[in-house]
């Protein structure tokens, strides 16, 4: 994957593969302690804990069109990379968090990438899902809730062009508000 | 640099984007409208399915094509990523693999614009793996 937000789509499809029916997205940037992270939790049918121990080995998926799952394996490896670390929790009925740390300052960790294009067009392709976007730097922070778009809208989907448009131009100007990280 | 977008605005601006939806064919039916899905799995994600879904996205809007373009999972073409599967309507789906956004633009104009099919089709039978290893 060529940026975290890349990751976090792959990763968000996991949890709509599991049904869910909300699905958060967190971004933390800790400079002074030199901490990225990334926590993505749904409401999904969640996994048992045999299944959550081998969940990081690629030749372990819950697919059937195909044997190896990449996913969760890629995010680790990458993680990994820059000291840090991948950690999964999970209830069977419940949901699932995936957390992803990262060495902020260390030169293998990943650029966000188009973070307002992958959460608008998750939104947009997903209409009955509830996306929560938090992202929190050091300065501010900023909360996306495709509940109060929903709201704002009155009916109108989120899919139509003219409010992708604006959605993506809205979360990118409200992210350079709070100063983060590339 | 100006005031920061908010939801506010978005309430402004929906007025006119509903006049706009309202000028084009009104047809709530999904079945009328061209279906388009792109694989969004690890394999479609890691080769460029994102640009490919925000170029379908934005061109068929600006070529006044009415379409619902959603995302999917892996349909096991990892070899072939980005795929997309194209459901004209009343028509068999059909898959094409190898998708950028040159390819793309060639399944809009020929296509979806005129049934013309187009190099890249993957036959599609819908066989897990599974499947197969029953049927040996």
């Amino acid at each position: 994957m060529k940026d975290l937000s890349m990751h976090i789509l792959d990763i968000v499809q996991n949890s709509i593969t599991a049904d869910a029916k909300r699905i958060e997205v967190e971004i933390t940037e800790n400079v002074s302690s030199d901490i990225y992270r990334i926590v993505i939790s749904d409401d999904g049918k969640g996994m048992t804990a045999d299944f959550v121990e081998k969940v990081t080995d690629p030749y372990v998926t819950s697919r059937t069109t195909r044997k190896v799952g990449l996913g969760l394996p890629l995010l680790k490896q990458n993680a990994e990379r820059t000291g840090g670390n991948l950690a999964i929790t999970s209830e069977v009925g419940k949901g699932t968090v995936v957390k992803a740390e990262f060495r902020f300052g260390n030169i293998d960790r990943l650029p966000l990438g188009d973070i307002a294009g992958t959460i608008v067009l998750l939104a947009a392709a997903n209409l009955n899902i509830r996306f929560i976007y938090k992202h929190i730097t050091e300065k501010d922070k900023y909360c996306f809730d495709t509940k109060e778009v929903n709201e704002m809208l009155e009916g109108m989907p989120i899919s139509e062009p003219g409010v992708i448009r604006f959605l993506k131009e809205m979360i990118k100007e409200n992210l350079q508000e709070i100063n983060i990280a590339g | 640099m100006g005031q920061v977008k908010s939801l506010a605005d978005l309430r402004k601006i929906k007025d006119d984007l509903r006049v706009k939806m309202s000028l084009r064919e009104n047809s709530n039916n999904p079945e009328s409208l061209v279906q388009i899905k792109v694989a969004m799995a690890t394999c479609g994600i890691a080769s460029g399915a994102k640009q490919v879904m925000d170029f379908f996205i934005e061109e068929l809007e600006k070529r006044n094509i009415q379409a619902v373009v959603t995302q999917t999972g892996c349909m096991g073409y990892c070899f072939a990523e980005p795929t997309v599967e194209i459901t004209l309507p009343g028509q068999a789906p059909v898959v094409y693999g190898y998708v950028d956004t040159k390819k793309a633009d060639d399944i809009i104009e020929k296509y979806i614009k005129s049934g013309e099919l187009v190099d890249g089709i993957i036959p599609v039978n819908y066989e897990t793996i599974e499947n197969n290893k029953e049927e040996k």
